[in-house]
């Protein structure tokens, strides 16, 4: 395989609880992001969507299917083939559907430590953490708590967050949920000029329909299966 | 960036607040610590400053501080003639707790050998030493007699005359110092009555004996006072204090007069383990007691606080797991706040205590080494205080970050 992948999964399945309680989440979940892609993953509630992306992130391992990202497997099935919490931290950004700031930290501080984690001085960090908040219209919140800036905001320095390393991957969880639809396009369109400056791989759960033009390629997931679906045009033209 | 450091802030006042709370029980560890410095140096201060080679006690007896002891006057004097001893004099102690001002008044009286000794050793902080042999008194500050106040002991009006400072017996109780004459007679005081009635209990004695009965004149000395009947022994001292001279080896000294079968002979040394072993240690295995179960308790409390800081911290924890933060951060995050928590706590233990204790009836007493012991034991305790947390937070999985 030649080919530059940013992230590769094949039949990936997952089987929360057992018993009378079993519930397969995912089922046969098989998807290839290039470097350079960013892909929307839409899809009903309880589609499994959630599920396929921390799957993905290395924090909710499948039951069985394989992972590869960057062309290095990482998972198979349950099992790391590698140190997860490093590779995590060299190589993917996260933006989840809530919760993902640090509460005793302020933005700039949420963003900075994702970059000190990895080794950056903190002079240099802090500049970075600035330049991304800036980057993403919350320089003036730098300094505020997480705790007094609004859900949009929050998010924003999430995504700050997600940039600061460089990586890789960009795994995203309705990232837009609490912003307008002018701040969602341009979220969108930050992860789409990073992946493509960068060679990084984004996945983009989203129920945004008036973004997905943005979107190199759109999936759909329903039932714990990922469906291609069919171009874009064929998609709005639907609606 | 420093994360405990942040969360500290992020939380100060509590984090304060506990930090106070595990001040004020190391204060309280650290204060019977200081006790108990403060029990030996009482016991042993006397001791010291009396600077006697050698104490000659009544045989057999762990006197005069630990126990009760009597000599003779007249062992001065043998003392005295032993080759290598300078000088020899005369020991009386005994603690009274008499009225004063309608309240009690507990002291320890010191008998000085007048004339040899006027008491020019005392740490005098007011007044001066005795100047006459009878009525004066020199008292410790904690007795909270005043200069030129007079008190009644006895049949006697003392007046004071000069003030101490950190003189007091090993039991604790402030100390005065008179002329062995004094001491004495405020020791064997008796009431009118009581003499009274003694003598009538002689006469009637007297009655049975023969001899009392054919020499009528024999009969007439029994009127007369205790201290002059040649059949009844004087007052005695508590022990003889020597000073042995340069030249002399004190231990050979010791050896002849332990020779003599109704004395003991210690050395100042030897005297200030009775005191420091006999009567001070029930005291030291007492507070060690309450200072391992203080310790103990502290920890259990610092870990149960540094459990539950954890606990409102574990989402963030799993968090910075998810960005990929190696157990190593989360680790110093914990144990960081744990030692700050210990240091702070200590700090203000010392603070605090250097205000509080010298307000205590007795001395508590902190001494360097002892203050660097708890220095190290309330790391160590901080350490184990913060393994239960780190326990919890190195089990916590990163997706929890998704979770609540
Ligand atoms: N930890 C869990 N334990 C048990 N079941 C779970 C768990 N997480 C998710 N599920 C179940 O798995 C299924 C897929 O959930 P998932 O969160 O992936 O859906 P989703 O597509 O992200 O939905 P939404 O759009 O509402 O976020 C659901 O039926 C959910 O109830
Ligand atoms: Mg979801």
């Amino acid at each position: 395989m030649s080919e530059r992948l940013a992230i590769e999964t094949r039949s990936l399945k997952k089987v929360y609880g057992s018993g009378n309680t079993e519930i397969v989440a995912m089922h046969d979940a098989t998807l290839t992001v290039r470097r350079g892609e960013v892909i929307a993953l839409l899809g009903p509630s309880g589609a499994g969507k959630s599920t396929f992306l921390t799957a993905v992130g290395l924090i909710n391992p499948p039951t069985s299917g394989q992972i590869a990202i960057g062309n290095v497997p990482v998972l198979d099935g349950p099992r790391p083939l590698v140190n997860l919490r490093r590779f995590r931290r060299q190589h993917i950004g996260y933006v989840f559907q809530k919760s993902n700031l640090i509460p005793f930290l302020n933005a700039r501080e949420n963003v900075q430590v994702a970059l000190e984690l990895n080794g950056a001085p903190p002079r240099a960090a802090r500049r970075r953490a600035l330049d991304l908040l800036a980057e993403l219209g919350v320089a003036d919140r730098a300094d505020h708590g997480t705790s007094m800036l609004s859900g949009g905001q929050q998010q924003r320095v999430a995504i700050a967050r997600a940039l600061a390393n460089q990586p890789s991957v960009i795994l995203a969880d309705e990232p837009t949920a609490a912003l307008d639809s002018h701040r969602g396009r341009q979220v969108m369109e930050l992860f789409q000029r990073v992946a493509h400056q960068h060679g990084a791989g984004v996945i983009v759960v989203t129920h945004d329909h008036r973004t997905l033009d943005v979107f190199d390629t759109i999936y759909e997931m329903e039932d714990g299966v990922i469906r291609r679906m069919a171009p874009l045009s064929t998609v709005l033209s639907t609606r | 960036m420093n994360l405990a450091a942040k969360d500290i802030q992020h939380n100060f006042g509590r984090f304060a607040l506990t930090a106070l709370g595990i001040g004020m029980l190391l204060m309280i560890v650290m204060g019977m610590g200081g006790i108990y410095r403060g029990l030996i140096e009482d016991a042993t201060l006397l001791v010291d400053r009396i600077g006697a080679d050698l104490w000659i006690v009544q045989r057999d007896t762990r006197g005069p501080f630990a126990e009760i002891s009597r000599v003779p006057r007249s062992l001065v004097y043998r003392a005295l003639a032993v080759p290598g001893v300078e000088s020899a004099r005369e020991f009386l102690f005994h603690t009274i707790q008499r009225q004063h001002h309608g309240k009690p008044l507990r002291m320890s009286v010191l008998g000085l050998s007048w004339p040899l000794d006027k008491g020019e050793w005392l740490p005098l902080v007011a007044g001066r030493p005795l100047a006459q042999n009878h009525f004066e008194m020199v008292a410790d500050t904690s007795l909270g007699l005043r200069l030129g106040e007079q008190i009644a002991l006895g049949k006697d009006l003392f007046t004071i005359v000069g003030i101490t400072t950190g003189m007091v017996s090993s039991g604790g109780d402030g100390m005065a110092f008179v002329t062995v004459w004094d001491a004495q007679a405020i020791q064997f005081d008796m009431p009118g009555e009581a003499i009274r009635l003694e003598r009538a209990a002689r006469e009637r004695r007297s009655q049975t004996q023969d001899v009392f009965l054919s020499q009528p004149a024999l009969g007439e000395q029994l009127a007369r006072p205790t201290a002059e009947l040649p059949g009844i022994t004087a007052p005695q001292l508590s022990a003889v204090v020597v000073q042995v001279a340069h030249a002399a080896d004190s231990a050979r000294v010791a050896a002849v007069m332990a020779a003599w079968d109704d004395i003991s002979v210690f050395t100042r040394s030897g005297q200030e383990d009775l005191l420091v072993q006999g009567m001070v240690d029930k005291a030291r295995r007492q507070l060690g007691m309450f200072r391992v179960l203080l310790t103990a308790i502290a920890t259990i409390v610092m870990a149960l606080i540094l459990y539950t800081l954890t606990l409102d911290k574990l989402h963030s924890i799993a968090l910075l797991k998810l960005i990929g933060a190696p157990n190593r951060v989360i680790l110093g995050l914990i144990l960081q706040q744990a030692l700050v928590l210990g240091s702070v706590g200590y700090g203000i233990a010392y603070v605090v205590g250097q205000q509080l204790f010298p307000r205590f009836p007795r001395r508590v007493v902190l001494t360097n080494p002892d203050l660097v012991q708890l220095a190290v034991i309330v790391l160590v305790i901080s350490v184990l205080a913060s393994l239960v947390g780190i326990w919890k937070a190195l089990r916590v999985e990163p997706n929890e970050a998704l979770m609540g």
